[in-house]
């Protein structure tokens, strides 16, 4: 089913984002490629889930595009979709139903058969034993790998995950963690909004530092990125004039 | 694949509603207790204000329906289930479709049990006609939901979306209500004045091509942020 489009690059070209008169993104360009995890790190309200939503094309830049390979989402249409999954901090799960019949209510949307993928999906969740049961009675963090398994039916080229760990302890944030490697590895492009340094730490191979909507740094990542990060916000920083930073 | 999508999308809404029955129940009892208030005011004596039925028919399908549209979009709202809609690779007019069936599907069961309330509590002919005034309904459901559904679409993450549903769908289906009250109200006398109830028909007819092709076409540059 994914023949039809696939790529290896996602451009990000000089991307501004305005709501009105409130500017969320400005100039941001960076691309990313397969194998990469990009961490987008950066302080709330810095635009980061800004610029998920425009990646996952559930918003249209008002400057700038977005290049999947070659193609903007327009020239690609819906197809596109079909090589995109997201994870947000909502998780785009109906409590009413259960495990089994979100996953084979997703799988069916996006022309998957059903039978076996889902299946594998519940093992991968750790959820075979609960499969149905309604998701408003788990807990958030199986909410949350259910949540993981749903982004991740399709088998998606460009993986979305904006702030995955929120509310998650420690063995499930390992599991994600694990889970994004394994994706990396595969061939998927992973880009990880999160204002978590220490799970970003170690995770992501390159890091995109954005602050009030621009785009401070996009480097590798390397060891010490607290300190890095500290270092590239700081050099931005302005005085405010009570003499802290703005 | 357009059509496969809807169907899923209804598939799914008549899943969590037969799980939960919230909105059904919840459509079902305001339009009953609508059509009850109405009979208090408006039946004196065991006999009914003359004419009044068509009206409250239809006022109690528009409140009824607006509740309704609100409860099913709420819905959407938590876990943000409607941007995961918008996310798969279908053409985003067929998850309008399915919403909009849905939303036919429950307003229908609404009416099977209001018109022999208001039938029996208005003392209406209302089946008299029974062609004509099914066509009526189904004229005016199509087009008061096609408006509804896409207007809940897009308040969607509104925060005053309860207050500013009602103030932007009214406006814009009062000739909807008004063509079902009038052709409604045709069948009702003493001889049914069928070739006005058919006018009415053909009214709300263009009325429901007008705003269905619109909606389609609008929904997907209106979902998009």
């Amino acid at each position: 089913m994914n023949a039809s489009v696939d790529f290896d690059t996602v451009q990000v070209a000089d991307v501004s984002r305005h709501f009105g008169r409130r500017r969320a993104l400005a100039n941001v360009s960076f691309t990313a490629r397969s194998g990469d995890i990009v961490g987008l790190l950066g302080p709330n309200g810095a635009g980061k889930s800004t610029l998920i939503t425009m990646l996952a094309t559930l918003a249209a830049p008002s400057k700038g595009e977005i290049r999947y390979g070659h193609e903007t989402a327009g020239r690609l249409g819906s197809a596109l979709r079909t090589r995109i999954g997201l994870l947000a901090h909502e998780l785009h799960l109906y409590p009413e139903l259960s495990a089994r019949q979100n996953l084979t209510f997703f799988a069916e949307l996006y022309g998957i058969a059903p039978r076996g993928r889902v299946e594998a999906a519940l093992e991968a969740a750790g959820l075979a034993d609960r499969a149905d049961e309604a998701v408003g009675g788990f807990s958030r963090g199986m909410r949350q790998r259910l949540a993981l398994e749903r982004s991740l039916l399709h088998a998606p080229r460009l993986v979305l995950f904006d702030e995955p760990f929120t509310g998650l302890d420690d063995r499930a944030v390992g599991l994600i963690s694990d889970r994004l490697r394994v994706l990396a590895a595969g061939g998927a492009i992973v880009i990880l909004a999160t204002h978590d340094l220490d799970l970003a730490d170690g995770l992501v191979s390159r890091v995109a530092v954005i602050r009030d909507g621009r785009l401070l740094s996009d480097e590798p990542s390397s060891a010490g990125l607290r300190a890095r990060y500290r270092t590239v916000i700081a050099a931005t920083s302005r005085p405010s004039p009570t003499g802290g930073e703005s | 694949m357009f059509f496969r999508t809807a169907w899923l999308v209804l598939r799914k809404d008549v899943a969590i509603e037969a799980k939960s029955w919230e909105v059904l129940t919840t459509t079902l009892f305001f339009a009953v207790s609508c059509v009850l208030i109405f009979a208090f005011a408006f039946v004196k004596e065991g006999r009914a204000v003359e004419d009044a039925a068509a009206g409250i028919l239809w006022i109690a399908i528009a409140f009824s329906g607006t509740l309704a549209l609100g409860r099913t979009f709420e819905r959407e709202r938590y876990g943000e289930t409607l941007r995961a809609l918008l996310l798969a690779p279908a053409p985003r007019a067929a998850l309008y479709v399915g919403k909009l069936l849905g939303m036919l599907a429950l307003l229908g069961l609404a009416e099977l049990l209001l018109v022999p309330m208001v039938a029996l509590m208005f003392q209406a002919p209302l089946f008299s006609r029974p062609l004509l005034l099914v066509a009526l309904l189904a004229g005016g459901t199509i087009g008061f939901c096609a408006v509804g559904t896409l207007f809940a679409a897009m308040l969607v993450r509104a925060r005053s979306r309860d207050v500013l549903l009602p103030i932007l769908l009214y406006p814009i289906v009062i000739p909807v209500i008004i063509a079902g009250v009038r052709g409604t109200a045709a069948l009702l006398g003493a001889t049914p004045d069928e070739p006005a109830a058919i006018m009415w028909i053909g009214i709300l007819a263009a009325f429901d091509v007008v705003f269905v092709t619109l909606a389609l076409w609008t929904f997907e540059p209106l979902m998009t942020e």
